[in-house]
């Protein structure tokens, strides 16, 4: 594994941002603050963290309605993530997308995605485009257990080990496609199998293990890399709020929700890091306060931010229309 | 520049030749595209093999290889929502729906992903993609291969809708549907593929969003696009011998759409028929009628008029699809009826 000190820094202040984000995004919401509906992460950071870990600017993601946590891990830039939220004219997309459509093209992140499984398809687009050009660079397609069941996915993984594309399918399998258990809508024990559909590598790890996520997308991602092809990781993981904020998990029994909080995937990350002497407490702590720092930076910005002008109603629909 | 006489379908894969010739980002994918050629069993035999099952894109995988001509599994969900994200990255994918009607089974990467990710993105992605499709009934197909449907699209923010009538636009359009920065969907009208045409050689482009009047009068304006072109230049040379002068406006493109050269016409001769081989219900015809009546009212002498195909499905029986597209008759006969 490459994982050094500074990487391990690094992605524990990844994690740490999103969840904070996710916290705050939430107390927003409950305050009235924010139009529309949010879908939080919170609880599935070591997913989008270690896999991003392998990945530079230059590379590609597709993400989900649950899209923040993807956002942060790409290097999405956090105030304008927060503006976007909030729909102001300093956000990532001007607040014509908000927190289900937030993308950065530059950055590498091709978008939240309001369609359930509709990242697989785009992704072998970004894929194709790599292996046209010859480039290296590799595509992340993040999709949930629900979007497992899309059409769209099965075309995409089988088209994408068709064309050997530089993808990695990575499946954040957090146990519910809205309110719907997982064995109620997939008729599989592992959507890792499916990988033997498609001649690709399948694994299921631990989607609250930071390490065990990020050893096995640094094997995924290689791979693709080096033009071998396509690759499928599930992460059996949970979410700590509702499908979208103001719903009650109603579905979740306390005793499951207990469970998932003793799984807590930052709390782990901490315990084995600094258990093995790898990070100490007072680095940790620093950073807590330097990302709690940047959070509430965001929340000001944002809240300062201008909204758009009407007139931007109509721009930004064509590149040129006549 | 020499011209020569080629067919519709010669000018389509003239167009995509040469394109892909100047840029070696436009790329070409769809069902059966290359059909077997430069396959190692096809070698000697057929190098060509099928281009397509109506043969339009023969001889661009063995100059292109399989790396720019690929054929695609039938997944139209994949391979048009690659198209979306190769064209969000860097290329400028050409792909190719068979038949305009399978837009059933992949509409969402057009429409929700492809039309819609610049505006989302504020403006800051563009997705310089074409989609090319089969369209028009008359080739015995039935239900499910015969549509128009044109109008489905038009009425899509951040879609551009192009349907060419004659191999020079055909040739000029697709040029610059590939190399404009915005998704395209691109109509090629099955009967035409075998008509003839003047084509210049070389590269050459015809703006989107530009009519072409394509036969001048003073008695009536006739707005159509694709195969209808042809209907009413027949019916307006009928209706010649007739005394009555026809003004035949050929749209090109549908969006944009070139309203000024709608009204111009109008204005000048102060009837309207519209003819479309599209269903009728919130279609080119009720949209191009809709515009006169808004911004040229004052200069009508006589009830706007609409020869469409009817509210129905495509018939397969030979006798009843004929009657399902509008007739050269109906044109005359409804031009007639107002200026007799």
């Amino acid at each position: 594994m490459s994982l050094t000190k500074e990487k391990m820094l690094e992605a524990y202040a990844t994690m740490k941002k999103i969840r904070l984000f996710e916290e705050k995004v939430a107390g927003l919401f409950a305050e009235g603050k924010l139009p529309g509906f949010v879908h939080l992460y919170a609880g599935e950071e070591a997913i989008a963290t270690g896999v991003c870990a392998h990945l530079s600017e230059r590379d590609y993601i597709t993400s989900t309605h649950r899209g923040h946590g993807h956002c942060i891990a790409k290097g999405v830039d956090i105030n304008s993530m927060m503006a976007e939220v909030y729909g102001k004219a300093t956000g990532a997309c001007k607040g014509k997308g908000g927190s289900m459509h937030i993308a950065d093209v530059d950055k590498g992140m091709l978008g939240a995605n309001g369609i359930v499984g509709a990242g697989g398809p785009l992704a072998c687009g970004s894929g194709l485009m790599a292996k046209t050009l010859g480039t290296d660079q590799v595509t992340v397609c993040f999709f949930g257990d629900g979007a497992a069941e899309q059409g769209t996915m099965h075309e995409a993984m089988n088209l994408a080990c068709c064309w050997i594309l530089p993808v990695v399918f990575v499946c954040e399998n957090n146990g519910y496609a809205e309110s719907t258990p997982w064995g109620y809508h997939c008729a599989a024990k592992n959507i890792a199998d499916r990988g033997v559909a498609y001649d690709m590598p399948g694994v299921t790890v631990d989607g609250t293990d930071f390490f065990a996520i990020y050893e096995t997308a640094e094997e995924a991602i290689g791979r693709a890399r080096r033009g071998e092809g396509p690759s499928l990781i599930e992460c059996r993981g949970f979410r700590y709020y509702g499908h979208f904020e103001g719903d009650a998990m109603l579905y979740v029994t306390e005793e499951e929700k207990k469970r998932n909080r003793a799984r807590d995937p930052i709390e782990n990350f901490k315990k084995r890091a600094t258990e093995r002497g790898l990070l100490s407490e007072e680095q940790i702590a620093e950073l807590d306060s330097k990302v709690a720092a940047i959070i509430e930076e965001a929340f000001k910005f944002a809240e300062k931010s201008a909204w758009p002008e009407n007139k931007e109603v109509l721009t930004d629909v064509y590149v040129n229309y006549p | 520049m020499a011209a020569r006489t080629i067919t519709f379908r010669e000018a389509i894969n003239e167009a995509m030749r040469l394109e892909m010739r100047r840029d070696p980002t436009v790329i070409l994918f769809g069902e059966d595209v290359a059909g077997g050629a430069t396959l190692p069993h096809m070698e000697g035999e057929n190098k060509e093999a099928w281009g397509g099952v109506l043969g339009v894109r023969t001889g661009l995988a063995p100059e292109f290889g399989r790396n720019r001509v690929l054929d695609t599994p039938i997944s139209e969900s994949a391979f048009i929502g690659a198209a979306v994200g190769a064209a969000s990255t860097g290329l400028r994918p050409i792909a190719e729906l068979m038949f305009i009607d399978f837009l059933g089974v992949c509409f969402d990467q057009i429409f929700n992903q492809g039309a819609k990710l610049r505006y989302m993105f504020g403006g800051k992605a563009q997705v310089p993609m074409v989609v090319r499709s089969m369209i028009g009934a008359g080739f015995r197909a039935a239900a499910q291969h015969s549509g128009c449907l044109y109008s489905i699209f038009t009425h899509i923010p951040g879609l551009k809708t192009v349907v060419p009538s004659t191999p020079y636009d055909a040739k000029g359009l697709l040029s610059a549907a590939i190399r404009d920065n915005d998704p395209v969907m691109f109509f090629e009208h099955k009967l035409l593929y075998d008509i003839e045409g003047e084509v210049p050689e070389d590269n050459y482009t015809i703006p989107l969003g530009e009519a072409e009047v394509k036969r001048e009068g003073s008695d009536a304006t006739i707005v159509t696009v694709g195969r209808m072109v042809h209907f009413s230049l027949e019916a307006a040379e009928k209706l010649a011998n007739d005394g009555v002068n026809v003004e035949v406006v050929d749209l090109r493109s549908l969006s944009p759409m070139d309203g000024d050269t709608i009204l111009d016409s109008v204005k000048k001769t102060h009837r309207l028929v519209v003819v479309d081989e599209d269903n009728p219900r919130c279609s080119l015809a009720t949209d191009v009628i809709a515009l006169v009546a808004d911004q040229a009212f004052d200069y009508l002498d006589a009830p706007c008029k609409m020869i469409t195909a009817p509210h129905t499905p495509v018939p397969f029986s030979p006798g009843l699809e004929d009657a399902y597209i509008p007739s050269v008759e109906s044109i005359v006969s409804t031009v007639k009826s107002f200026t007799g």
